[in-house]
């Protein structure tokens, strides 16, 4: 009987000819991230061990990205306790350099890995076919101390994707299509494996949309399988894989789907669930008080290429804030060398640092009582953007660009 | 015996302690903001032995290890959930905080009634009725057996 992607990582890391879903392993980590959400409670923890030590500290990879710059007296405290403590350990660290798993994507993830991150979305890896997950700071720090952790290794549901996305239709419209067919738990404790002829057309930044979207199915990780724009990826920025998995043809999967891009329609998530989506033109002439185009999911070069190319020319409407936050930043200084945040800024958009931002909804652009955000964020949970009665819709670049414009929910075939 | 607050399905984490609190120092300072979305007198309210009844994937969302941490500050004795979201429910065992996964229990529930659980014999009573929870896999009962994940780094 063959393995899975996710069962081969999971065996490789547990020094293991094969393992099965159900399995609970204990396996060695690649690499362990951790942002300013939880770090400084991490630091506590440790420095209340017995005998606090790091396994590798050469694994270890620190980010300040969910509030920077700090917003408050607080923030700035738990920032510059986990500043320090990198500092003195010699624990690679990034603060003001993007968003934590665009970092992470640019810099460090290869396929074949196995990584902890001290956030959900840690799942975004699987673009470059590696097995990333989400834990918190206790697991976090058992792995720094130790090196190692225990899985539970999932079963995988598959998607076989054929055709390619129409003019108009993006990966975003692609996973929350997919998460609203299969529910908020429908992946919970499973893989999400991404194959087929379809994939071929996606780029890395859709692969990555894609990826990252899974745990809002409640997914472990999620994969894809790697082929030349992954390694070409790899190659332009300098790294190598550890290991090209792809699952066995006679692997078992818990349920398969196949996915016709080309019937893919432009969607967004409504207030208060990703899994609460419709046809964008169900949601149309919804007003809106701010729009957001960012984050790990949508924040990205060809993000910003297609907001511009929605923009060039129009103005954001009067009554609508437009916040547009590059990933990183290698994405800013592209976008300043193609001139796109010169597009936006003539549009009336505020352009900001790289950072979580409303995504995040704790320090920038976060909304009042009764307001409407669009945004290509991850969320769109109760008060995620600001106050407890507030709404957020997820929608794709071009819908919220266009919708930054309109002052109301619209496709970008409107502008 | 402890009292019930009942939430329904798809509770994430953001609801349970929101992102605005989440880098404050520590989580006494945090622990006062607990549900303050769903329900703004929880944390006044919440005695220590207390119980979180909910419908299913409590916990979805973020892995803010917060969240769980938040609710065993203030003393909420076990969450018994149709189901949990897989990142709660590992950080709920590794913080030596009981996840129970019970599928009748939230029907047979309203907020504010009395219950009571044995853990040991993984018996539930509310009502006059007894309900069995799901058993632990035998590596979560472990840790959580010995209070959790980083009582095993001291040893």
């Amino acid at each position: 009987m063959g393995m899975t992607m996710a069962e081969k990582i999971i065996a490789c890391a547990a020094g293991k000819e094969s393992c099965r879903a159900g399995d609970i392993e204990t396996v060695t980590l690649d690499r362990l991230m951790s942002n300013d959400g939880t770090t400084h409670l991490t630091i506590d923890m440790y420095n209340n061990l017995k005998n606090p030590h790091i396994a590798d500290v050469d694994k270890l990879v620190w980010i300040i990205d969910h509030n920077i710059p700090a917003d408050s007296p607080k923030t700035a405290a738990s920032h510059k306790k986990m500043r320090d403590f990198a500092r003195e350990n010699g624990i690679t660290f990034y603060e003001g350099e993007g968003v934590c798993h665009q970092v992470m994507m640019e810099n460090h993830v290869r396929p074949g890995e196995l990584i902890f991150g001290a956030d959900s979305h840690t799942c975004a890896y699987g673009a470059l076919g590696a097995f990333g997950t989400g834990v918190g700071c206790t697991d976090y720090l058992y792995a720094m101390v130790t090196g190692t952790s225990w899985l539970l290794v999932p079963e995988t549901i598959r998607f076989n994707l054929t055709g390619s996305l129409k003019h108009g239709v993006y990966a975003r419209d692609l996973i929350l299509t997919i998460i609203g067919r299969i529910s908020a738990n429908g992946a919970n404790y499973k893989a999400m494996e991404f194959a087929g002829e379809g994939l071929k057309g996606l780029s890395i930044a859709d692969r990555i949309s894609i990826c990252n979207l899974c745990v809002e199915a409640g997914a472990k990780t999620a994969l894809m399988e790697v082929d030349d724009v992954a390694l070409d990826y790899l190659k332009e920025h300098g790294r190598e894989p550890k290991a090209i998995y792809k699952s066995d043809d006679d692997a078992v999967f818990s349920e398969v789907f196949d996915i016709d891009l080309n019937e893919i329609e432009p969607i967004v998530a409504k207030p208060h669930f990703v899994d609460n989506v419709v046809p964008v033109k169900e949601c149309e002439g919804i007003e809106i008080d701010e729009a957001f185009l960012g984050s790990c999911n949508n924040g990205r070069i060809e993000d910003l290429r297609v907001g511009a190319s929605v923009i060039k020319g129009k103005h954001v409407a009067d009554k609508v804030r437009f916040l547009v936050v590059p990933a990183s930043r290698e994405v800013y200084q592209q976008a300043l060398k193609e001139c796109l945040l010169d597009i936006f800024m003539d549009a009336g958009a505020m352009v900001m640092n790289p950072n979580c931002s409303v995504c995040w909804g704790a320090c920038q652009g976060v909304i009042g009582e009764g307001e409407t955000l669009i945004s290509t964020g991850t969320r769109n949970f109760k008060g995620r953007a600001g106050h407890k009665d507030s709404f957020v819709y997820l929608a794709s670049a071009a819908t919220v660009t266009a919708s930054a414009i309109k002052g109301y929910i619209v496709t970008a075939d409107k502008i | 015996m402890g009292k019930v607050f009942r939430f329904q399905k798809d509770v994430d984490t953001d609801q349970i302690i929101a992102s605005q609190y989440l880098l404050f120092p520590t989580i006494d300072e945090m622990k006062v903001h607990t549900f303050e979305s769903l329900n703004s007198d929880f944390a006044s309210q919440v005695k220590p032995g207390d119980f979180v009844v909910a419908d299913e994937n409590f916990g979805c969302g973020s892995s803010r290890e917060q969240a769980p941490s938040v609710l065993k500050a203030l003393g909420v004795k076990a969450v018994i959930a149709k189901s949990f979201a897989r990142i709660f429910y590992r950080n709920s065992i590794n913080i030596g905080m009981p996840v129970i996964v019970s599928k009748e229990l939230y029907d047979a529930v309203e907020d504010g009634d009395d219950m009571e659980l044995d853990l040991q014999a993984g018996i539930i009573t509310a009502n006059g009725k007894e309900y069995s929870c799901t058993k632990l896999p035998s590596k979560m009962q472990e840790i959580l057996d010995q209070g959790g994940l980083i009582a095993s780094l001291n040893n």
